[in-house]
């Protein structure tokens, strides 16, 4: 998905003028009825009682919200204090979706950049280099990181014989390893939009700026990021909207201690707690949070080409 | 439109392969790595019935899920002890006359008339173990017969813990480490309870009942709660690690396999329990699982290596308790006990 | 040019973008070798050896992994069926039929399926299917997936149908083609590279799935990822590693035939030109 998405430009007409929502309707009918619908469902369902020992009863209820953001102590009897530690679940998740997000700019826009300013059949081959990953399964991708760095693992193994160390370090099931993880499973998404950004600069304004003694980094600076800034929003969002709901790193990377907001909604359906109305108050809340963050983006959007 | 034309045929495929409600089915709801595989294929030849087999990796989970709606899509579950009780009261689970079981005379006296399901009108004994902890003994040379391994590890084990996802488990064996009586609805004893969990979070790495034998195995953890049997699997695949029987206590438990409500295929559950109530099925299951069976004569078929592994002989004089179940009152205070340790 | 004047250049970009590579593929490399290890042991490598793959066909667990295996293929050639289906005509409504209205409100639901997380997404299709009753099966990880596959079989064919004039559909009409022989005759064969590569990508797509499938599927039902995700939780046994080898084949080859149709159909237009 680049910056400016295909088929979001203003239509040129067509033959078919008039047709427009019929041919639609297809797919307004499929998503409408089985996302939208169930979102609001979801939404009603965050209201509803949890029955002793899982399951739902259609009873009106705050109580899941009320667990989001309050504690009433062991026996719930005692007046309810602000409980932080949902939110905090919520604020490290962003917090490590944003480490990824900024590791995977960090390599994601000079690679682009590299890239973009390959010749003819070399960018062909690193584009489709970069392709290949993000093609493959994100679960057996996942599994490969786990499997190298765990305590045992090749990585381990390699330093301890090369002399590098002498203990393994430990990095499985730690926060480290949730986010070396996300970084890892969306860092090609960082890289395809703000390459298509790049290819798209005119590099006449670069040399433009280096006639006017500006250095390249300066001419990068002030010159190159304005430029392609959608492309680096969109490429962050790739990024950051998947890591904040994501399950399986922290799933299998972070030992299912650490919480994030994925594996504790997931907790709610699979787990132990059979706790529908919370999930579907944790997902609301995740849900809300995403579409701040996409408002903004279309906000930028609009304000960057009106 | 070739495109409709494909679009319909592979809806068409895909609606062949729906499942449908005929005799030749059974639905599992077992626990994960419980059953070999080569005893569902025995049993779908003899009686030329599909097995299909969902895996769970807790009781409270196995729960959760079937109130949420699963109920009537399988035929047979595995719960332990205190679980076919609750799930009796929830009303999930469908009974049956002892005279349609031709194998019911199997069932090991001494489990035929439990606590949890008087004169078994629903359910069979599965297997029998406990539920204590391992720890690797390259990297702890200590004393390992106190739960303090657990609930106070020492500073080598620290951050190297890997602790069952299992509500059930976690309470008692905290409950038994502090000596306080399961379902004790004494405040002070619940918040007690409470802060012990809170504490010794901090020392665990990971939460995982299917991960808790690799990550032992794997050195990934130094230390971790499993039950006795997947511990003497563990054990087979890394010598290092040592089962212990903590002098607090430690779980013991029966797993029991129970027919569904609302069962789709119910006769073919009850051939299922009938096949489970065989002497020589019931020692493959051992054989694999590396529990005691509950079948009458399984034992002296199991294998002597299974027999007399360390894990499934606790030393004597130092019995195990089953987990209680709690009224409403004290279970619901569990729950919270149980979310503050999980967030 | 020399390095030193062309802007185009910055010291440090080729290691960071080879290191990238680097990174991106070690894992999946080290992965296929050990899937070759002749050892039960993951850790430890004693030799080359085909015994896994052999395992993965023949072994105790085959009959498992080759149902899952066939229920992926299944719902992924049917999902991405429908998902194109849908996709194409609404691609031809949002380019080729002028203004309407609720055009930008039909671009946003397009792509709402991407911009929800998915576990949102998992736990409504969860909590909408319970509520109206409707069992688990295969049906319901159709239906899910169909879904989410949607917006990525459409951005490469709107991407494509942006890049045909529509001067060719025009001149149909102008020969008196009906709209449907024009869009049938004339747009259709234009767009068929940008059908493939969207049929690939919601097939890859749906293939990959692992959080939606684990939350809709019935009893009994796994998919490659569920019963992945479910072996692997007891530990990366060496089975997994020569599965996961395979399926990245499946992968490298269906992004490398997406990737030719998507070059061919560039040709395409550079002959238009």
């Amino acid at each position: 998905m680049a910056a400016q998405l295909p088929g979001s430009s203003r239509p040129a007409g067509g033959i078919y003028s008039g047709l427009g929502m019929p041919l639609i309707m297809p797919a307004w009918l499929c998503i409408g009825f089985f996302l939208l619908l169930p979102v609001a469902i979801m939404f009603v369902y965050s209201f509803l009682t949890k029955e002793f020992r899982g399951g739902v009863i259609w009873e009106f209820s705050t109580a899941a919200y009320d667990q989001f953001f309050f504690y009433r102590g062991l026996f719930g009897d005692e007046p309810r204090q602000l409980d932080w530690t949902y939110i905090t679940i919520f604020a490290r998740s962003i917090w490590q979706a944003l480490v990824a997000t900024i590791l995977c700019f960090i390599i994601g826009f000079p690679t682009a950049w590299f890239i973009a300013t390959r010749a003819g059949n070399s960018r062909s081959i690193w584009l489709f280099l970069i392709t290949v990953p993000y093609w493959v399964n994100l679960l057996i991708r996942t599994i490969s990181l786990k499997f190298l760095i765990r305590d045992q693992g090749p990585v381990n193994n390699w330093l301890i014989s090369g002399g590098v160390i002498g203990e393994p370090i430990h990095m499985i099931n730690t926060n480290f390893a949730v986010m070396l993880g996300l970084f890892y499973s969306y860092l090609p998404f960082m890289v395809l939009p703000i390459y298509a950004s790049v290819e798209r600069y005119n590099f006449a304004l670069s040399e433009a700026a280096a006639d006017l003694y500006s250095s390249r980094w300066t001419t990068l600076r002030y010159v190159v990021l304005p430029a392609v800034k959608p492309g680096i929003i969109a490429g962050c969002i790739l990024v950051f909207v998947p890591s904040l709901g994501a399950f399986l790193a922290p799933d299998l990377l972070g030992g299912a201690k650490n919480f994030m907001i994925g594996s504790l909604i997931e907790e709610q359906f699979k787990g132990n707690a059979g706790n529908w109305p919370f999930g579907a108050a944790a997902s609301m809340i995740l849900l809300s949070l995403v579409l701040c963050v996409l408002i903004f983006y279309a906000r930028a959007q609009t304000r960057e080409n009106p | 439109m070739r495109n409709f034309v494909k679009t319909v045929a592979a809806v068409a495929l895909v609606t062949a392969t729906l499942p449908v409600q005929a005799e030749g089915k059974l639905s599992l709801y077992h626990w994960f790595e419980y059953i070999p595989q080569e005893l569902l294929d025995k049993f779908s030849k003899e009686h030329d019935v599909e097995v299909t087999m969902d895996t769970f990796d807790s009781n409270e989970s196995m729960l959760a899920s079937l109130k949420a709606g699963k109920l009537g899509l399988y035929d047979i579950s595995v719960p332990g002890d205190y679980m076919v009780e609750i799930m009796a009261g929830e009303g999930l689970l469908d009974t049956f006359e002892s005279s349609e079981l031709s194998n019911f005379g199997n069932i090991d006296p001494q489990w035929l008339d439990v606590g949890f399901d008087p004169g078994r009108k629903s359910s069979i004994p599965y297997q029998i173990g406990t539920t204590g902890f391992m720890v690797n003994r390259d990297e702890y040379k200590g004393d390992i017969d106190s739960l303090s391994i657990i609930f106070d590890p020492p500073e080598e084990l620290r951050g190297h813990i890997n602790v069952l996802d299992s509500q059930g488990e976690v309470i008692a064996l905290a409950s038994l480490y502090l000596d306080i009586p399961q379902c004790s609805s004494d405040r002070d004893q619940l918040k007690q309870l409470n802060d012990l969990l809170q504490t010794s979070k901090q020392h665990w790495s990971s939460f995982g009942s299917d991960i808790a034998k690799d990550v032992l195995v794997s050195g990934d953890a130094k230390a971790g709660m499993i039950y006795n049997g997947f511990g003497a699997k563990a054990r087979g695949e890394n010598a290092s690690l040592e089962y212990a029987y903590p002098k607090e206590g430690y779980v013991f438990w029966m797993d029991n396999a129970v027919l569904l409500k609302d069962a789709p295929n119910r006769a073919n559950a009850l051939k299922f329990l009938d096949f489970l109530l065989e002497p020589e099925n019931a020692a493959a299951i051992t054989n694999y699982a590396q529990y005691i069976s509950g079948v009458s004569g399984a034992m002296a078929l199991a294998s002597d290596e299974v027999k007399q592994a360390p894990e499934l002989n606790p030393p004597a004089g130092q019995p195990g308790a089953f987990i209680a179940t709690c009224d409403q009152q004290v279970q619901t205070v569990y729950d919270t006990i149980w979310t503050n340790l999980k967030k | 040019m020399r390095k030193q004047l062309d802007q185009r250049y910055f010291p440090g970009f080729l290691p960071i973008a080879c290191l990238c590579l680097f990174l991106l593929y070690a894992p999946l490399i080290i992965v296929m070798v050990y899937s070759f290890n002749d050892s039960t042991s993951i850790t430890s490598w004693q030799g080359f050896s085909l015994r896994w793959y052999k395992d993965v066909f023949f072994g105790v667990e085959a009959a498992k992994f080759k149902s899952a295996a066939a229920n992926s293929f299944v719902i992924a050639i049917a999902a991405a069926t429908v998902a194109t289906f849908i996709a194409t005509l609404a691609a031809t409504g949002m380019l080729r039929a002028g203004a309407f209205k609720g055009r930008s409100l039909s671009f946003a639901l397009i792509n709402l399926p991407i911009m929800v997380p998915e576990i949102v997404t998992a736990v409504a299709t969860l909590i909408f299917f319970s509520a109206i009753g409707l069992t688990p099966g295969y049906l319901t990880i159709l239906i899910a997936h169909i879904v989410f596959c949607i917006p990525f079989a459409y951005l490469p064919i709107a991407a494509r149908m942006q890049g045909i004039d529509g001067s060719f559909e025009q001149a149909a009409l102008d020969l008196y083609a009906t709209r449907f022989e024009a869009f049938r005759y004339v747009l259709l064969p234009l767009m068929a590279p940008g059908i493939l590569s969207g049929y690939l990508l919601a097939f890859i797509i749906s293939l990959d799935d692992f959080i939606i499938t684990n939350f809709v599927k019935g009893a009994g039902i796994e998919t490659l990822p569920t019963a992945i995700f479910g072996s692997v939780k007891r530990g990366i046994q060496p089975n997994i590693m020569a599965i996961s080898t395979l399926l990245l084949v499946v992968s490298v080859v269906l992004v490398t035939l997406s990737w030719l149709v998507g070059r061919s159909g560039q040709r395409l237009e550079n002959d238009q030109q």
